[in-house]
């Protein structure tokens, strides 16, 4: 059994102490010692996005990340974006435009359109395919994805 | 209900987009799929695959796993004597006893009290193997001195079992033929003599897989009385009751199985997988609960792919265009074992023997066993592969006698009322509009035109547009006892509908249609259903999510219950009011008169009246539909659906001859769908089907090598990510099936059918050059552009 670490970061907006093993995944952490299953594992190795979360304002692949290495860091998932009105807007444009089939990949999606819009607010068709290229869904075939992200763009409000 | 509610409910629902009603909870994170479900004391449990393709099991030492702290339970074929072989040939024992026929062949389980001990003990397990001689090319497999994958019977123990007769074990093979089939229908010799043109060609479709995001998982717990309970990822939860009922050798009715929702199933899920009796067996050897969820290397290398087939077409016509014939052979790899896959000749020569009209023809089959892995049903059944080589052949015959491939698909397109060779009765058929929509959206024979002109003028990069058309079931498909689906619904006192229906939902959207169609008939706002599709103990019977049957079958059937409930309510109503049952119709929450729509009963406070009065009579009805198929006979023949779905697609490429990199511009589609229930789910379907297909055209490839999966990863197996998709223009042909609900048919696979085929024919319109085979990846395309491809050859005997 590996060691583990003593951790404090913010979680949600929230500080967060937890103990884990040196070698446990930041998506692992989440989803098995914090509960919150939002968070998906896809691939387990940075492939499908199924996974992303945001750390200090930049979208990441949890399962490639050491939980030991959110120590300091602002930690935000679908859970925490589903409570505030930025993910409220991005989901009820999900929900309206049909992006959602199984749902699987949808939270990965969601937060990573977050990060997307913050980066850049209006982004066009074009640049929000590049901006979701990271992410893999099998059900959508995209379009109704890009189209509720382009629907929650200021621009589209 | 609100006052916007009540207006809005006395509109139609058909038609209008209605986003799907558990959207809001994916799109939050709230949802549970199967690998966020803890039940308190479970076990997490592991499997060893074998690291042998082929290979005699000499011994396994399992002392080591065993002795390490946290381990519950390790167990091979030994421990579990009472396993019975599974799958659709009933050939593989979920542990391998003496001999392992395939890379992802289960040799041993760990049940152990986290992951990373369940993982750790399978490293500490020892298997001595003596490997044995591969075979991984079908061809290989049909020779005389073949090594046999199954020369000797397996899992017969003598244990009870449920059905007198049935087999308790798999007899063997002689050979590697796995299954057969063989199809006739006029006389293809007289066929080709009456030919004025004659093409043969092979083509080889390759293997993809299903890559559902979601990857597989099941959680087994036994009660003590012995009962089992199944959170299971099935698209079949009542067969597979049954067969898991037969594993086990107990009443089917112990067995409960509840589906989480689920991660994505096309197909995948339709047959019973080692991994899913394994977690049930150490349940059973540990009374605790078990929880088996793969890894996604295990996902790529131990689930299901689509069938990878060899294809030997003969096709003829007449100067005029008239089909005269079409002999068609088939080998299917069906890797080691018998799943679904070695059973898409069904649906293959529905498309071979009815797509378009051919008097004459003749279909063989043999689906092969190989060390390779093992096929399964996938979105569309073999109609990709089928459907791959007809559209080529009809591209190649109309170039051939000079006529314009829009124009001789027209000429040899099934119309409404025709009933084939094969005895599909085609009530409702947009074919050739479905045809000449593509077409003229796409601007296909202009473009055609032009771009063949364009062959020689030295611009390595090229466009290219590509038709094909497509058959499928669109009225569910009688090849079980029953097609059927049942339907609870109940009406609370408060007018709050819960519809409990067998259907299963798996992304598709069924829950949200069946709940649209019951609206319809009782006149209430889709708030005002919740729908229950997931628990056996509670759902009455259906068959299954598979063959594009659920908005079908469980429509109808959600319908009638529907219709029932309202009939109730009606006659009642009368009773009180007065009035005719005919002169009042439910709308907007009440019972109003039909010919003014004033309304004449709050419909919450009238049910609850019936309910507190002397009488007390809740709404409650239930509902079986049955479609009017037929099974078919001997010769495979027979109406096997209530309805059948068309559609064409145009496919516009763009290929750079100095790469090999063959683009997906643009696809318009027309899709004969009876009727669009909800146009945002079906929207949804069919983009998500076109860029399925688009992956199978030109991304994904499942690379198998001496029975290896070699790219088991999506850094090396390629969806189609996001900014590749094509522009899609769907146009819906509403034929109004007089069968389906509201006059709509089942649409699940065939957006996925035609794209392989038109991108081919593309890609010839852009090149010249026609490729046998898929997928067109630049390194495929290069070498077909630069007479570096060897053509598939068909030497089967």
């Amino acid at each position: 059994m590996s060691i583990k670490v003593e951790i404090g970061f913010r979680l949600n907006g929230v500080a967060r102490r937890v103990s884990v093993p040196a070698d446990l995944s930041a998506l692992r952490m989440l989803r098995e010692e914090l509960g919150l299953t939002g968070t998906k594992y896809g691939c387990g190795e940075g492939e499908c996005g199924a996974c992303t979360i945001i750390v200090d304002g930049v979208t990441v692949n949890s399962c490639l990340m050491f939980a030991a290495d959110c120590d300091g860091r602002d930690v935000v998932t679908i859970e925490g974006l589903a409570a505030d009105k930025r993910g409220e807007r991005l989901r009820d444009a999900f929900v309206q435009h049909g992006a959602v089939q199984c749902g699987f990949c949808t939270p990965g999606f969601v937060v990573q359109a977050t990060h997307l819009l913050e980066k850049h607010p209006h982004a066009s068709s074009a640049e929000i395919q590049r901006g979701i290229e990271g992410n893999l869904c099998r059900c959508t075939g995209y379009r109704k994805i890009v189209e509720a992200i382009a629907d929650a763009t200021p621009a589209a409000r | 209900m609100g006052a916007t509610e009540q207006a809005a409910a006395q509109e139609s629902l058909i038609g209008r987009r209605i986003p799907k009603m558990d959207a809001p909870d994916k799109a939050s994170g709230r949802t549970r799929y199967i690998d966020d479900i803890n039940v308190p004391g479970q076990l997490h449990a592991h499997i060893l695959r074998s690291t042998q393709v082929h290979a005699k099991i000499r011994s396994i030492d399992t002392s080591a796993a065993r002795a390490l702290p946290g381990v519950h339970a390790v167990i091979t074929a030994r421990d579990v004597p009472w396993q019975r072989p599974i799958g659709v040939a009933k050939d593989h024992l979920p542990l391998k006893t003496d001999r392992v026929r395939s890379l992802r062949d289960e040799v041993a389980a760990v049940a152990a009290d986290t992951p990373e001990i369940a993982a750790a003990a399978v490293k500490l397990i020892r298997v001595d193997y003596d490997p044995l001689p591969v075979v991984s090319d079908p061809h290989d497999a049909l020779k005389p001195d073949a090594p046999l994958i199954h020369p000797e019977p397996h899992g017969d123990d003598g244990s009870p079992h449920l059905k007198p007769g049935a087999p308790v074990a798999f007899t063997g093979k002689p050979d590697n033929v796995a299954m057969t089939f063989d199809y006739a229908q006029g006389d293809v010799v007289a066929g080709e003599a009456e030919s004025d043109m004659v093409v043969e060609d092979t083509f080889k479709l390759h293997y993809v897989t299903h890559c559902c995001m979601g990857v597989s998982g099941v959680i087994a717990d036994f009660d003590p009385k012995g009962n089992l309970l199944l959170y299971s990822n099935t698209q079949v939860p009542f067969l597979h009751k049954r067969e898991f009922a037969e594993l086990l050798g107990i009443e089917p009715g112990r067995i409960r199985i509840i589906q989480p929702p689920i991660g994505g199933g096309f197909g995948s899920k339709l047959d019973i997988y080692p991994f899913e009796p394994i977690a049930i067996f150490l349940a059973q050897i540990t009374r605790r609960p078990v929880k088996l969820v793969f890894t996604r290397e295990e996902e790529f290398i131990a689930s299901p792919t689509r069938q990878p087939v060899l294809l030997k077409l003969r096709s003829g016509c007449k100067r005029d265009g008239t089909l005269t014939f079409r002999t068609v052979e088939t080998l299917h790899d069906n890797g080691a074992y018998t799943s679904w896959g070695a059973t898409t000749p069904f649906v293959m020569m529905q498309t071979i023997s009815s797509l378009y009209r051919v008097p004459h023809c003749q279909y063989h089959t043999k689906a092969v066993y190989t060390n390779n892995p093992y096929a399964g049903s996938f979105r569309g059944y073999g109609n990709l592969q089928a459907t791959f080589a007809v559209e080529a052949h009809m591209d190649k015959l109309a170039d051939a006698i000079g006529m314009d491939p829009l124009e001789f698909r027209l000429k040899n397109a099934q119309e409404p009322g025709e009933v084939t060779p094969q005895g599909m009765n085609f009530k409702t058929c947009g074919l050739k509009e479905c045809l000449t929509t593509a077409a003229r959206r796409s601007d296909y024979q202009r473009k055609r035109r032009e771009n063949a002109a364009r062959w020689n003028d030295g611009n390595p990069i090229r466009r290219g547009v590509g038709i094909a058309a497509m058959l499928h079931v669109g009225g569910g498909a009688k090849i079980y006892p029953s097609d059927g689906c049942g339907t609870i619904l109940k009406i609370d006192d408060f007018a709050h509908v819960t519809l409990i229906t067998g259907a299963s939902e798996i992304g598709q959207g069924s829950e949200t249609v069946l709940a649209q169609l019951v609206c319809e008939e009782l006149g209430l706002p889709l708030s005002a259903v919740t729908v229950v599709n997931n628990d056996t103990d509670i759902t009455p019977w259906d068959v299954g999510v598979h063959a594009s049957r659920t908005t079908f079958i469980a429509g109808n059937s959600a319908i009638g219950a529907a219709r029932q409930a309202k009939a109730k309510i009606l006659a009642a109503a009368a009773q009180k009011s007065g009035l005719a049952g005919g002169e009042l119709d439910l709308k907007g929450g009440h019972v109003v008169r039909t010919a003014s729509n004033e309304r004449v009963l709050e419909l919450g406070k009238f049910i609850r009246s019936l309910h507190f009065s002397d009488k007390a009579q809740l709404v409650m009805t239930s509902f079986y539909y049955e479609p009017p198929s037929k099974h078919q006979d001997k010769q495979f023949r027979g109406d096997v659906s209530a309805a059948y779905a068309w559609a064409s697609q145009v496919c516009e490429v763009e290929v750079d001859t100095d790469t090999g990199i063959a683009r997906l511009l643009k696809v318009t589609g027309a899709h004969d769908v009876g009727r669009v229930l909800n146009r945002l789910g079906i929207e949804g379907q069919i983009e998500g089907g076109v860029v399925m297909g688009q992956g199978y055209a030109l991304t994904e490839n499942l690379l198998v090598e001496g029975g290896v999966t070699r790219n088991p990863n999506f850094r090396d197996y390629k969806l189609v990510t996001a900014p590749e998709i094509p522009e899609m223009d769907i146009s819906f042909i509403e034929t109004m099936d007089g069968e389906g609900p509201q006059g709509a048919k089942g649409v699940g696979e065939a957006p996925a059918i035609c794209i392989a085929a038109a991108v081919a024919n593309a890609i010839h319109n852009a090149t010249g050059t026609r490729i046998y085979a898929a997928p067109f990846t630049p390194e495929n395309v290069y070498r077909a552009l630069h007479g570096a491809a060897e053509p598939p050859t068909w030497n089967a005997a």
